[in-house]
Order: C-alpha cells, then sequence, then structure tokens
C-alpha cells in the first residue's frame, strides 16, 4: 500500500507504471473517476492525482481526453502523405508541417533508396480523398523548392486497431 | 477487418454531444469532480455528461477516453514498418502480421509497399527480433522506418 508520504524515484517508477497499467484502457465514466483509480490501486487519491500531473508535465502523458474515432466523424479520407526534402532543412519544414491543422502526425523518417526517397511523413485528415488531395498540395506549395518528390498514400482497410500498449 | 467506406458517418450527434467531443480532444482536468468541472463549462450537468459519454463510447464513436502515454518516452520502441505483399497473397500475410501481439495498428494502403503497420515492444532488441520474425514466417523483407524526429502528434477533429 502507498501512503502519502515522499517515495524513492525506484518506488515511484514501479508506481508510475501501476498508474499506466490501471488507467491505459481508458478513465471509468463516474462522477470521481481519480478516487476510484487509486482504490483500484490502493492509494491515497491526492497521490495518485499528483503523479499523474508529474506525468502530464514531463510528457509520458501527452493529454488526458478522448480520442474520437475519426471515420464516424466524417474524415473517411485520411491520407499519408510522404516527401522528399534535403536532410539539412527537414527539421525547419517538419516544424512549418506539422503546425498545419489538417496534420495530425508529422515525423522525420529514414529514407530506402531507391525506391523508396521520402524523409518527411505528415498524416493528413479530410472528408474526402480530394479533401486530402488539396491539402496535400497546399503541402507542396509550403514547401516549394525543397519539395524534391512526394507521394500521398491512402488506408484502403483497417487490417488490425489494438492500439499501443505499455507494460504488456 | 474493417472496409472503411463502410463506416457510417457521425451525423446521429446533436450540438452538445460536438461540444463535448471538440471540448475533451483538448485537455481534461485532474482534480476531485473533473466531469462537474467540464459540464459546468458546457453548460450541461454532470450526469448529463457522463451519460452521454458512456452513449458515445458505447457506440464506438470515441475509441478512448484517459490518459494518452506517449510510449517512448517510457524505454520502450516502436516503429512504422512497410511490407510489398504480392496482391494474391495479401489476405495470409495480413493474418500472419497482425496476429503478432506486438503488432499494434495495420494498414493497407494504396503503394507497391501495400502493408502498413505499427510495431511497439519493450526494448529496441524486442523490436528487432520481432521484424525479423515476421520477416522468416512471411518470406517478404520488411521496411523499418522508426521516427527521426517527431514534430508534431495531435489529433484534434473539430466537428
Amino acid at each position: 500500500m502507498w501512503g502519502c508520504i515522499l517515495k524513492s524515484d525506484a518506488e515511484l517508477q514501479v508506481l508510475d507504471r501501476d498508474i499506466i497499467l490501471q488507467t491505459q484502457a481508458g478513465l471509468p465514466l463516474v462522477a470521481e473517476p481519480y478516487q476510484q483509480i487509486a482504490a483500484e490501486l490502493g492509494i491515497e487519491t491526492e497521490l495518485l492525482m499528483q503523479r499523474i500531473q508529474v506525468m502530464q508535465d514531463d510528457g509520458r502523458i501527452r493529454r488526458i481526453g478522448a480520442v474520437p474515432n475519426h471515420y464516424r466523424l466524417g474524415y473517411t479520407g485520411n491520407g499519408m502523405s510522404v516527401w522528399d526534402v534535403p536532410d539539412d532543412k527537414v527539421h525547419e519544414l517538419g516544424e512549418m508541417i506539422g503546425a498545419l491543422d489538417y496534420v495530425s502526425h508529422c515525423y522525420h523518417r529514414p529514407r530506402f533508396m531507391p525506391d523508396w526517397p521520402y524523409n518527411l511523413f505528415a498524416m493528413v485528415h479530410g472528408r474526402s480523398r480530394e479533401e486530402v488531395l488539396e491539402k496535400a498540395q497546399k503541402i507542396a506549395d509550403l514547401l516549394g523548392e525543397h519539395c524534391r518528390a512526394r507521394d500521398v498514400l491512402f488506408s484502403s482497410r483497417i487490417l488490425k486497431k489494438t492500439g499501443i500498449r505499455i507494460g504488456g | 477487418m474493417n472496409e472503411l467506406n463502410t463506416v457510417p458517418s457521425g451525423e446521429e450527434l446533436d450540438a452538445l454531444d460536438k461540444r463535448i467531443i471538440n471540448a475533451l480532444q483538448r485537455s481534461f482536468p485532474v482534480c476531485d469532480h473533473p466531469f462537474a468541472v467540464v459540464a459546468e463549462e458546457l453548460g450541461t450537468t454532470e450526469g448529463e455528461l457522463l451519460s452521454r459519454l458512456q452513449r458515445l463510447r458505447e457506440d464506438k464513436i470515441l475509441t478512448r477516453f484517459g490518459p494518452l502515454y506517449n510510449a517512448d518516452r517510457f524505454g520502450g520502441a516502436v516503429s512504422l514498418c512497410a511490407i510489398a505483399v504480392p496482391e494474391d497473397r495479401f489476405d495470409a500475410v495480413a493474418e500472419q502480421v497482425n496476429a503478432f501481439s506486438q503488432v499494434a495498428h495495420n494498414y493497407q494502403r494504396t503503394h507497391v509497399l501495400n502493408m502498413w503497420f505499427v510495431v511497439a515492444t519493450e526494448s529496441w532488441q524486442e523490436l528487432e527480433d520481432t521484424l525479423a520474425a515476421i520477416e522468416s514466417e512471411t518470406g517478404l523483407p520488411v521496411r523499418n522506418m522508426p521516427k527521426l524526429h517527431e514534430f508534431y502528434v495531435g489529433l484534434y477533429f473539430e466537428i
């Protein structure tokens, strides 16, 4: 049982992992969700809320909130746009493209030459494939001369979607 | 396996549902009565908010509600991988790849590299081992494309 006293780093690591395992499937939809989780873990609610705050501040928790099924919300045209840009520009350009409101994920990834020259990935969302292609064109315009090759890969089927689980 | 075009759109949502979904994509408070705080901001009651969230989750409008963890801050390994699968073997290979518990998402995409999946493991060694096992089982080379830098991750769908 965890009390409200200061814990060692090792103990906090174990506690944080227990909190993750208890919450990664979601928060209970009850009036006092943190109290319920704390009771299940056998810890004080205040300690739980403090650890969640710490994990949110240091980036282990990106945010607390809802993830909608974007297909159900009408966003059925989802394209993985991929770009070949100069390596010495990829950071500057990645920050710019990642800031666009229709881009949900933006990463620098390795190329596979000769048939995969793309080093910048940006997921683009829209209500149709046409809308996604229009947005990809806007990205191409923003990249200008730095765009040496491009493609948009649409998802035609979801084969599996279980989500990433931490700690088994 | 889901055909994307058979999924209905969210037309059955009313104005309050939409405000709830938009608000809860941004943040959720950490306090004794978080749903009461959000309900007040949205001009509804705690009970109404909870019962709507229950319904939105049951109807799979929301796929998740809770803390969203950044997997690679926990010493684990995550990578995006792709395989060029011959069309006539596609479904069989999808079954082989999906059988690995380390495969979190898998999508068919419009390209010669037609299978794209995310592999998440406890370590980089386990990730390498998993990809080697997928290659040996399918007989197909796997392109391993771990992120070198993350510029932005933020799913937000204004509805």
